[in-house]
């Protein structure tokens, strides 16, 4: 039987993909930032899952305004970088793994979760930052990757509650899975930003602190929160946090009133716009 | 019975909701165009013919001639899909964002390295914020083109 064996949590801001491709890793601001990761990428190595299932948003790149699914399973054997406006990231091919990916979407629709089943999509930051921030720049990307896109650019995006209920269904349907293999599931975006509007560069570092607190020790009660908090609180496009519920509703049931063991935790400002926050949850 | 929209109190800030989304159809998918290199070329050559064809309102093309990202966002812009105009230009997103604030690029920059925008006053219309209407612009940029 399959089983999820961590959930990793961060941020995708773009400007730091940038950073890495043109080799600015090295000075004292994006030190700070990749610093916060160093542990991470020794974990990833010495913990690599079988397959990654990865939350993320597209921002505009695999979807335009023609077609906007809520929940987007990607389902092929290999995902192109996208290039979105600055010539594709010179990062590896993503694979996928086609099989597990069907058997998820199969069971999570029979679980009442309207996916939409995606076999040709590009990927773009929201993807390829977090791996790139726990892989560094390798040659190919340690393991298959299944893509999970959630729709967080137009409103309303899916409720905090939602996703959550949605990571049950997504661990109840790994579980099911008739291969041992160890998965790990990465809820990705955020912290606190906004990227538009005179309200440009909000930060709000006790909020997402409270939020990190929070998603270890209670989740159940953080799914609660409604949309307007992280609008008001954590920036327009703060909202993109409901997707770390996707990643916590999967952890093991007994994680479900209590804390599990916290492998790693980071928090910097910032990195271009955003608040960096960055966890490792262990499912032991 | 309408729709409730808690979001609209918020200062500063413009949620792209499904009202907003349609009035910017045209805009956003034209900035999505920008994606092909051979269409940032054209753009480039004569942005004016380019717009024209696409079916935007007049004051959205205007919106973009003038790089108004404010603007664009008022009618039914979306940061995500003007981002390509920023790519178009060679505008980091910082850049972009820290122009909708009316600060300089090393204003904002500075902001941001100091923590970021603070929340206080920023919360709900009508409080004492840098975000807040009675507070534009905020920097040297938008003093200088304020006339």
């Amino acid at each position: 039987m399959a089983r999820i064996t961590a959930s990793v949590y961060t941020s995708h801001v773009p400007a730091i993909g940038a950073a890495l491709d043109l080799g600015k890793t090295g000075e004292p601001y994006w030190q700070k930032v990749f610093a916060g990761y160093e542990f991470s990428r020794q974990w990833l190595k010495d913990n690599t899952p079988d397959v990654i299932f990865l939350v993320y948003n597209d921002h505009a790149n695999a979807f335009s305004l023609e077609l906007i699914p809520t929940f987007a399973i990607g389902c092929a054997a290999e995902f192109a970088i996208a290039d979105e406006g600055w010539g594709p990231r010179p990062v590896p091919v993503v694979k996928g793994h086609p099989e597990l990916a069907a058997h998820i979407a199969q069971s999570v629709i029979q679980d009442d979760f309207d996916l939409t089943i995606v076999n040709h999509i590009p990927v773009d930051h929201g993807l390829t930052v977090p791996l790139s921030l726990m892989c560094g720049q390798p040659a190919a990307w340690p393991c298959p990757v299944i893509p999970f896109a959630v729709n967080v650019v137009q409103y309303p995006v899916p409720s905090g509650r939602r996703c959550y209920n949605l990571g049950r269904a997504i661990r109840k349907a790994v579980a099911s899975y008739d291969q041992p293999l160890k998965v790990q599931i990465w809820g990705t975006g955020g912290m606190s930003h906004q990227l538009q509007g005179p309200r440009a560069g909000l930060i709000n570092r006790e909020w997402d602190n409270a939020f990190l607190d929070q998603l270890i020790a209670d989740p159940a009660t953080l799914a609660q929160k409604p949309h307007i908090d992280y609008v008001r609180e954590a920036g327009s496009e703060g909202i993109e946090l409901v997707m770390w519920l996707i990643a916590r509703g999967a952890m093991s049931e007994e994680f479900e009133k209590r804390a599990p063991r916290v492998a790693h935790r980071f928090y910097h400002v910032p990195a271009s716009n955003t608040a960096v926050g960055h966890l490792i949850l262990e499912n032991t | 019975m309408a729709l409730d929209k808690p979001y609209q109190d918020v200062p500063g800030t413009t949620i792209f909701d499904a009202e907003q989304s349609r009035l910017g159809y045209h805009l956003n998918q034209f900035c999505m165009s920008l994606m092909k290199a051979e269409n940032r070329a054209r753009f480039k050559a004569d942005e004016r013919a380019y717009l024209d064809e696409w079916p935007m309102t007049e004051v959205q093309k205007q919106a973009v001639l003038a790089r108004d990202l404010n603007w664009c966002i008022r009618l039914g812009g979306n940061i995500y899909f003007l981002a390509k105009i920023g790519a178009t230009d060679g505008k980091s997103f910082q850049q972009m964002a820290g122009s909708m604030t009316g600060m300089t690029e090393e204003e904002y920059r500075d902001m941001m390295v100091s923590g970021g925008r603070s929340i206080e006053g920023n919360r709900h219309i009508g409080e004492d914020g840098n975000a807040q209407a009675h507070h534009q612009p905020q920097g040297k940029a938008g003093r200088k083109e304020a006339h």
